[in-house]
């Protein structure tokens, strides 16, 4: 039987912002434990919670860069349950208004085709403390005898995003997944780090037969702190599911870790009994009603998106995707690259030199493409002179070390040194004159018949003119001059 | 020590420390030594602040030498202790909070230490402010300093007590369904429970979110008045804190009620009051018609269902609000083999009974299942009766009745939890509706079985951010009949 | 509604209350009562009502995004019921 993968994914991503969500404390990371803590994120008696107005902008405009909607009226909502690590022992979120609805993630695989998952919902939490775990050797909770609890992360502003279940294989997860730290990445408003934590994801995963309607049970899968195990996890988990079930057993609805030393995941805990979060409306925070103009000013303030970026480069330029990634990675290269397209008009050619050259360059000395001392502009004046067969490659190739060292635009080094490429057959014609002079013997073997020693005199008459003179105006005035 | 009588109430007392005439450090001496003299039987306190309250004194007398114009300068305050004070000791009267030290100050008490005030201890109530006899404190037992076998109301019982017995000039008190104009009422105090959103609850331990108002406890309408102007108005530290002007009411004040309709509810049940009580009622609304208000009647539909509404919402609140005591922080941890259990025994040893009944009803109102049939109900019957109030004020410009079902009763009187729940029946409504009210001393009658006559309250409650009139029109009342001048004579009582 | 019947173990088990068999008695019978009581707003026509969360109306309450002082670490730990160096301790989580 051929099965087909049913992937959704949860991801929890910490907002960059100075201070916490509800508090005056610095949102910082790696921080001596319980210094970052006040009243209000200790949970303390008598402490009230005040919204971060940043935190607030930065989930609308997360919003607007997926194409959501932005609600007229949202709420925070109190998640009730005690967990150590939670201070209030409840989670300030939003449960039926967040501060968006809708939107999708748009992204694109290695052969260069876009797809899109939609987002089941975004909305704004808090984050909680850590605790660590003691006496289970591992590290884990499972057979720990105690927790030790640090609160400088509790209260961060927290952006759950979940997917619908529309993501089919763990290339397309990792895809969806690079697309949206991309994205948030460009917004500014998160580090997205999974080695920090900042950003943290889930993958829930089930199978059904190719061409099945109805969903098969699903897992959760935590746990995964690379992009990387998050492909590995999701593969050795539809693995898993597919053996389960063609050995004749049942997927069971659980949450599972993904062991990364020994590459499966594993049973934490099978489903408890539904929670009973007694969510409500926060009687400490009033409703949001954003203003259609803050919105609007919000839109404005977004740049061409990661997704729209690949599309025009690919697309519109013909880079390949390869190419299109180094792009996107690099937003300063980037806008370097489309200052030298801008100018010279001639993106194949600004493929070739900035990501080429000048990015070799860049690794040999590294600086940064967009510190060289080669601006665009000067690249641009250089491709208009290849174009123009001013100069040849060859020469085009030095000359960029040599703006890359600072020695000037292309024009004022060739003048200065006299290497522009003669095209003029009369100037041609007394260099090949002159080669011929000096090799009478190679002529006479030419006109025995012995043609391929023509290329020795080329390559005579390209040194004595210092490759000036263009190869294949040479060739013509050569035949010409031995027949 | 000047010749200072503890009697003299706050405006009197800044005016005396500002002219000098007598000093702040004067002032406190004289209370704390009738503290000393009196806590013992009435019990006000739960944590007396004789070095602080003598530091700070110190401190407001080295104020006005250099100039400093203070408000309430050297006027002794009791702050109930559901509100921090840096370095002091805030228990909400709980077990689970028994040794807690606050690390940081609420924003109404800040204001009023601001202003020059003089914090004298942390007054006893209810625990968690859940209750309206005090009888629910898990740390002391406070009495009503005019009949010492009666309770003080709740829950600001001790705040009430502390003022009625002048160890404290004003108080503090918090209001969440009456929690301030009761215990006025039981100790001939004037208690005002401003518009939801004009006094900062931060700091404020919370009962009820939605509810939870802090307002003062004083002899008279205008220290009630110069205690308001000096703690309203919006706070960064509050989102629910409303941010709009606050005009001042000290300058308010009236000499009578001409031209203003006071409205009579024409739901409100009397019966629950017994004649003479409802008597005596009767009176105060007649005295009211001369002092030249027209009485008339207005309909609130609703009025009765108000305490459902509330015994609904306000448990939902808490039951959240009281979740981070945990043990994991602060507070009383009873050790467990595991954190679950930890939460359990902690929680079950640390909360009295009425606190753990209205966790356990709100968590239910709350839980999954229940949730649309008693929480989304209270919430819609909320809104009807906040909407009946407000056509009863196109009718009248204040609302006059009852501020308690009855005068200050014995202890152990109460048993079941819905006869001390009905003493709020007429104070609750004005709460949900997030409306100024206030309690004024409108007489006395002797209870049955008492020994000596016990006072009376009249609530006035106006629509929102009407306070200045609200405290204008108690002021002419107050003026006119003279019964909270009776105090010195009845407070004899607790004198050693 | 599910007239005045409350499941005291289950709410109580939610809320991380331990009852004695005797409480759980006692609080079953005193909140059915009040749920009896409560019941009474039935009666009311609620259905074209909105909810009321919060009786003021403001809106879009926010703070800038500027830092303020936290707590002194010792302040904070030394009323912790458990601490171990700079942490609080707590007792063995069992992933429920
Ligand atoms: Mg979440
Ligand atoms: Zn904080």
């Amino acid at each position: 039987m051929n099965w087909e993968a049913v992937i959704g994914i949860e991801c929890h991503v910490e907002l960059k912002t100075q201070t916490k969500m509800f508090c005056g404390c610095p949102n910082e990371f790696g921080a001596e434990p319980n210094t970052n803590v006040c009243p209000v994120c200790l949970g303390m008696p008598g402490a009230l919670p005040v919204p971060n107005r940043v935190a607030i902008e930065h989930m609308v405009r997360a919003g607007l860069a997926f194409g959501a909607e932005i609600p007229a009226f949202s709420k925070f909502d109190r998640k009730n349950y005690f967990y150590p690590d939670m201070p209030k022992d409840y989670q300030i979120s939003q449960f039926d208004m967040p501060l968006t609805s809708g939107g999708e993630v748009k992204y694109w695989l290695d052969d260069g085709t876009m797809k899109s998952c939609r987002l089941t919902r975004i909305h704004l939490e808090e984050d909680t403390g850590k605790s660590s775990h003691a006496g289970s050797g591992d590290g884990r909770i499972a057979g720990s005898e105690y927790s030790l609890v640090d609160f400088n992360r509790a209260g961060v502003p927290l952006m759950e995003c979940v997917s619908e279940p529309e993501i089919r294989s763990s290339q397309d997860a990792v895809a969806y997944l690079t697309s949206l730290r991309e994205t948030l990445l460009q917004l500014d408003v998160s580090d997205v780090k999974m080695e920090e934590g900042s950003l943290r994801c889930d993958a829930n995963v089930s199978i059904r037969p190719v061409g099945a309607t109805e969903l098969g049970t699903k897992t959760e899968i935590k746990n995964m702190n690379s992009f990387r195990s998050v492909q590995r996890a999701i593969d050795s988990e539809i693995r898993r599911q597919i053996e389960t079930v063609e050995a004749g057993g049942r997927v069971v609805q659980e949450t599972r870790g993904w062991d990364e030393a020994r590459g499966e995941t594993h049973s934490m805990r099978s489903k408890e009994e539904a929670h009973d979060y007694r969510y409500f409306p926060d009687p400490d925070l009033v409703p949001m009603e954003l203003q259609g103009d803050d919105i609007e000013r919000l839109r404005a303030g977004l740049a061409e998106l990661p997704w729209q970026r690949f599309e025009r480069l690919t697309g519109e330029y013909g880079l390949n995707v390869k190419q299109a990634g180094q792009l996107i990675d690099n937003a300063r290269l980037a806008e370097y690259f489309d200052r030298v397209v801008t100018a010279s008009r001639n993106p194949q050619q600004s493929t070739n030199f900035v990501l080429g050259d000048l990015s070799r360059l860049a690794n040999e000395s590294g600086v940064a493409v967009a510190d060289s001392k080669a601006s665009p502009d000067d690249i641009a004046e250089l491709i208009a002179m290849v174009e123009a067969k001013t100069i040849n490659s060859k020469i085009a190739k030095t000359l960029v070390e040599r703006m890359w060292k600072g020695d000037g635009s292309p024009k004022a080094i060739v003048e200065r040194e006299g290497l522009s490429q003669t095209s003029d057959p009369a100037a041609v014609e007394t260099f090949v004159d002159d080669v011929l002079a000096a090799n009478p013997n190679i002529v006479a073997e030419y006109r025995a018949g012995k043609t391929n020693v023509a290329g020795f005199l080329v390559g005579q008459i390209m040194k004595a003119s210092r490759g000036k003179v263009d190869p294949a105006l040479v060739n013509t005035v050569l035949k010409r001059k031995l027949e | 020590m000047g010749d200072f009588s503890i009697e003299r109430g706050a405006a009197d007392i800044a005016r005396a420390v500002t002219a000098g005439s007598v000093s702040a450090a004067d002032v406190v001496e004289a209370i704390l030594s009738r503290v000393d003299a009196v806590d013992d039987a009435v019990g006000a306190y739960l944590t007396p602040l004789h070095d602080l309250a003598r530091r700070t004194a110190a401190n407001v007398d080295a104020r006005i030498r250099t100039g400093e114009r203070l408000p309430l300068a050297g006027v002794p305050l009791a702050v109930k202790d559901n509100m921090c004070l840096t370095g002091t000791r805030t228990t909400a009267g709980s077990k689970i909070l028994e040794h807690w030290v606050a690390p940081y100050t609420a924003t109404a008490v800040a204001r009023l230490l601001h202003a020059g005030c003089v914090p004298i201890g942390k007054a006893n109530l209810d625990e968690f402010a859940m209750g309206s006899s005090c009888e629910n404190s898990a740390l002391g037992v406070t009495r009503n300093p005019y009949d010492l076998v009666r309770v003080p109301g709740g829950s600001s019982g001790g705040s009430a007590a502390a003022v009625a017995a002048l160890e404290a000039t004003i108080a503090l008190g918090s209001d969440t369904g009456g929690s301030i104009r009761e215990p006025a009422a039981f100790c001939n105090l004037v208690g005002f429970k401003p518009t939801y959103g004009r006094v900062s609850r931060y700091g404020l331990i919370a009962f009820a979110s939605s509810l939870d108002q802090i307002g003062p406890l004083t002899r008279s309408v205008e220290d009630a008045a110069l205690t308001y102007d000096a703690m309203a108005g919006f706070d960064t530290m509050d989102a629910t804190s409303v941010d709009r002007e606050v005009e001042p009411s000290a300058t308010a004040l009236r000499e009578d009620l001409r031209g203003l309709r006071i409205g009579l509810v024409r739901q409100f049940d009397t019966k629950l009051l017994g004649p003479e009580v409802d008597a005596a009622y009767r009176k105060a609304y007649d005295d009211l018609a001369a002092c030249g208000a027209e009485i008339v009647e207005v309909s609130l539909p609703t009025a009765d269902y108000g305490l459902a509404t509330y015994y609904l919402i306000a448990p939902a609140e808490c039951s959240s609000n009281l979740s981070r005591f945990d043990g994991v922080r602060y507070g009383l941890r009873v050790e467990a083999k595991d954190v679950q259990a930890m939460y359990e025994e902690t929680r079950a040893a640390g909360f009295g009974p009425e606190v753990k009944r209205r966790i356990l009803i709100g968590t239910h109102a709350l839980s999954s299942g229940f949730y649309d049939a008693y929480y989304v109900r209270a919430q819609k019957a909320r809104t009807l009766i906040a909407r009946d109030f407000d056509k009863a004020f196109a009718g009248c410009d204040l609302i006059a009745c009852p501020a308690a079902s009855s005068p200050a009763f014995a202890f152990n009187a109460k048993s079941d939890p819905y006869s001390m729940y009905m003493m709020d029946y007429y104070t609750i409504p004005m709460s949900l509706a997030g409306l100024p009210a206030l309690s004024v001393p409108c007489g006395w009658v002797t209870p049955p079985g008492g020994s000596v006559p016990m006072p009376l309250g009249l609530q006035l409650c106006a629509p929102q951010f009407a306070e200045p009139l609200l405290l204008g029109a108690a002021h002419a009342y107050e003026r006119t009949t003279g019964h909270a001048t009776q105090h010195s004579a009845r407070v004899e009582a607790v004198s050693p | 509604m599910q007239s005045d019947s409350i499941d005291v173990r289950y709410v109580a088990r939610l809320a991380r209350i331990a009852l004695t068999d005797e409480e759980v008695d006692r609080f079953s019978e005193q909140l059915g009562d009040l749920l009896h009581h409560v019941d009474a707003l039935s009666e009311l026509d609620t259905n074209i009502v909105a909810a009321t969360a919060q009786v003021v109306e403001s809106r879009n309450v926010t703070r800038s995004d500027e830092r303020r002082p936290s707590l002194d670490r010792e302040t904070v730990l030394e009323q912790a019921p458990r601490r171990q160096g700079n942490f609080f301790r707590v007792p063995r989580i069992i992933a429920e």
